[in-house]
């Protein structure tokens, strides 16, 4: 119906809308090679492709895990893995009723002339991998733009660029068959309140929807990934409330309706933290067109690593720690959870990490 | 909830950050160390007034009458009725329509000419008291009218930000609580990429102004009907317009809880050979509107910009279907008065069966806005269109 109607025009809506299918939601395991090797390390483990291969087998093979997840984010390398049986890892998602998604961006980098700003890359050949990943089984795709709050950030500069690159690669995804996950992530890092992420928030979710517009992107078939609206992480904490309530009024002002679904970052909450915001956004009344939900890397596996530290033996607990945060947040989608999940070692644990490298 | 929290949250200028002096840093950027910026309060002083007010008018079953004609289009209908275009004709047709007993069960806000927000009755009591003991909101039409836009492709522009905000100041005083600034866009002339932005920066600046001054700002930007296009270039259009209109109202840190909008249904061109059924203008209005409307905002109110009454009833039943995220309802000129000024003729004996057009018309659109309304019993005169080409308001 728009004019420009693109080939993937209905498969693009259907797979953003199935994404956002209340009581389920995305695990983001797309972790690049360097980052997932901080995180063995910090259980001892080798960072070596069999040990990357055993804990996406450990995550994506957890007895009835999958019915939880609408979606898993892959890094290229495990687009292509197999499990240690040889079933290659999208068959177990597909399989599973779930869609393979895949990171595209190639990093950040700084922009010069401002104070430790960046904007991401990637577009370059974008088209082609992203139709390569399309036959490899992948339906939707992931771009991490990434801003800071500081005394004079984020800087128009840096808003105008990462808004504009946000657009382009959902362009190019869509005209080959991956729904856009659109991440503007503004960092928690810094003293400021929750007014000022408010502030900020909306500024640059009005500049990606500016972006997106100018550049034609079918709305219903893109997903949005923000961070929730909270106090930076040296200033005092708020409740579940406070963070739903900001939250949602920003998005309120920012997100047309015809986005199907805002699939929340935890960016270094604690699991059992992202869980309650996620929850309270989704008992609170008030007008919310789209479906709220989570995309959530650390805050769905910190307990899992903490359980597995890289022992055959410990596969069964870790599973058992993995099931029990996938089942809280699909609640928490719902605005069910009672806060009751068993908590594992580390679940309240702050994920944060200073000016964190992705 | 979300206005009983919001007037908690919106505290006032404890939150000023940027109190510090400059501080020395290293880095190419220490050269020209900005000034820090302030979180900007969005409305000021009037915001959880703006919110009611906004709330007020898009409340379920009811809509706006718009009589706001300027003296030269007010002139251009009395004289279609035989009457001489002059203050007492003027203020004779408008108190008519304004002490309609029963009106405000159908309508919540009526934008006024400012002649018209000075006025009285006969008898002498303000037409701003007998809307208020309607319980219906005073709104003014704030703008000064369209003038060629240098530069375009013989597109206007809208006239009216000098002085606009001590006016706003004395609207307000006078008893206005919601204002109206009509620009417009011509899909035949383009539309040019510079005539949209003017649109849409104009009413940022305006709808600003007005907030500011406590009259939430109703935005028009009128695509005009005129045209062959088809309806998939409205569509295109309208989010293009709709688009930059919000950017620029977020720049201009409009409470877009307190706005209202004002905009064209999407349709195709008057001239093209298809006319499309109410059905499919409103999936393509809707599909426009949840592309480009925030949910913040609370209250779409269409225009009927030449479409018959009944046709103008019809499009908005249709678009009331099924729930929406805002209040999707009606801000009709001809489309509520065209019966009525044809049934009044300019005679006080017809003043009575005039009032009772208004308010069949009225409970029509009132019937539309809860999706309930159907075409049963319509009459003739009800169903013609009211078109006029290249048509200056």
């Amino acid at each position: 119906m728009a004019c420009n109607k693109g080939k993937y025009h209905d498969e693009l809506i259907a797979n953003a809308a199935y994404i956002g299918t209340p009581g389920k939601g995305i695990l983001a395991a797309d972790e690049s090679t360097g980052t997932i090797g901080k995180r063995l390390a910090s259980i001892n483990v080798e960072n070596v492709e069999g040990n990357r291969r055993a804990l996406r087998e450990l995550l994506f093979c957890t007895p009835g895990a999958l019915q939880y997840l609408s979606g898993v984010i892959l890094f290229e390398e495990t687009l292509y893995q197999k499990t240690a049986s040889g079933k290659p890892f999208v068959d177990v998602l597909k399989e599973g009723g779930v869609l393979p998604g895949i990171k595209v961006d190639k990093g950040t980098v700084v922009l010069t002339g401002t104070d430790g700003e960046t904007t991401t890359q990637g577009l370059d050949g974008l088209g082609e991998r992203c139709a390569k990943y399309y036959a490899a089984g992948a339906r939707f795709a992931k771009w991490r733009a990434v801003l800071k709050i500081g005394p004079t950030e984020p800087s128009e500069l840096a808003i105008h660029e990462n808004a504009y690159g946000l657009a382009r690669y959902a362009m190019i995804c869509q005209e080959n068959g991956l729904v856009p996950i659109v991440e503007p992530e503004i960092l928690v890092d810094g003293p400021h309140d929750i007014e000022k992420c408010a502030y900020v928030s909306e500024r640059v979710l009005a500049a990606c929807y500016k972006a997106l517009n100018d550049h034609h992107v079918l709305l219903e078939g893109t997903l949005l990934k923000p961070n929730m609206v909270t106090p930076g992480s040296e200033a005092k904490k708020v409740s579940p409330e406070v963070v739903a309530e900001y939250t949602l009024r920003t998005l309120q002002r920012t997100v047309p309706a015809a986005v199907p679904a805002i699939v929340f970052l935890s960016g270094g909450q604690s699991e059992e933290e992202a869980t309650l915001n996620l929850n309270a956004m989704n008992k609170l009344k008030g007008k919310k067109p789209w479906s709220l939900s989570f995309s959530f890397g650390r805050a769905l596996q910190q307990s899992t690593l903490k359980a597995w530290s890289g022992k055959e033996e410990n596969v069964g607990k870790a599973r058992g720690a993995f099931l029990v945060r996938c089942k809280a947040n699909s609640e928490a989608t719902l605005g069910s959870y009672k806060g009751d999940a068993k908590l594992g070692e580390g679940a309240s644990e702050s994920l944060h990490v200073k000016d964190y490298k992705y | 909830m979300a206005s009983v929290s919001f007037a908690k949250l919106n505290a006032p200028s404890s939150q000023w950050i940027g109190q510090q002096s400059f501080s020395q840093r290293q880095g190419s950027s220490a050269r020209f160390p900005a000034r820090r910026v302030s979180v900007p309060i969005r409305a000021g002083s009037y915001s959880e007034e703006l919110v009611q007010t906004a709330k007020t008018v898009a409340s379920p079953g009811h809509g706006i009458l718009a009589i706001d004609e300027s003296n030269a289009t007010c002139g251009k209908r009395l004289a279609s009725i035989g009457l001489d275009n002059t203050e007492p004709n003027r203020q004779a047709y408008r108190q008519l329509l304004l002490t309609t007993p029963g009106l405000g069960e159908y309508i919540s806000g009526a934008i006024l000419f400012e002649e018209t927000l000075y006025q009285s009755t006969t008898d002498g009591k303000k037409f701003v008291d007998c809307l208020r003991e309607q319980k219906i909101m005073p709104g003014i039409k704030v703008d000064k009218g369209l003038v060629p836009l240098p530069g375009s492709n013989n597109e206007s522009w809208c006239q009216g930000l000098d002085g606009l905000a001590s006016r706003s100041a004395e609207y307000y005083k006078q008893g206005a609580r919601f204002a109206k600034w009509r620009t417009v866009v011509s899909i035949p002339c383009g539309p040019s990429a510079l005539a949209v932005k003017e649109a849409a920066w104009g009413l940022a600046r305006y709808a600003a102004i007005s907030q500011d001054n406590g009259l939430v700002p109703i935005v028009e930007p009128e695509i005009l009907l005129d045209g062959d296009h088809p309806i998939e270039r409205s569509l295109e259009v309208a989010e293009k317009v709709w688009s930059e209109v919000f950017f620029y109202l977020a720049q201009n840190n409009v409470l877009f809880e307190g706005v209202l909008l004002k905009p064209s249904m999407v349709t195709p061109g008057a001239e093209h050979k298809e006319k499309a059924s109410p059905e499919t203008i409103a999936k393509y209005t809707l599909t426009m509107l949840r592309r480009r409307v925030p949910p913040a905002v609370p209250g779409i109110m269409f225009l009927s910009g030449g479409q018959s009454e009944v046709e103008a009833t019809l499009n908005l039943n249709a678009m009331n279907q099924s729930p929406n995220p805002w209040h999707v309802s009606f801000s009709y000129a001809r489309a509520l008065q065209n019966t009525v000024l044809k049934t009044w003729q300019g005679h006080p004996e017809n003043v009575e069966a005039a009032q009772k057009a208004l308010l069949v018309r009225a409970k029509a659109n009132s019937l539309a806005q809860l999706g309930k309304y159907s075409a049963e019993g319509e009459s003739e005169e009800a169903k013609k269109g009211m078109f006029v080409q290249g048509y200056t308001y």
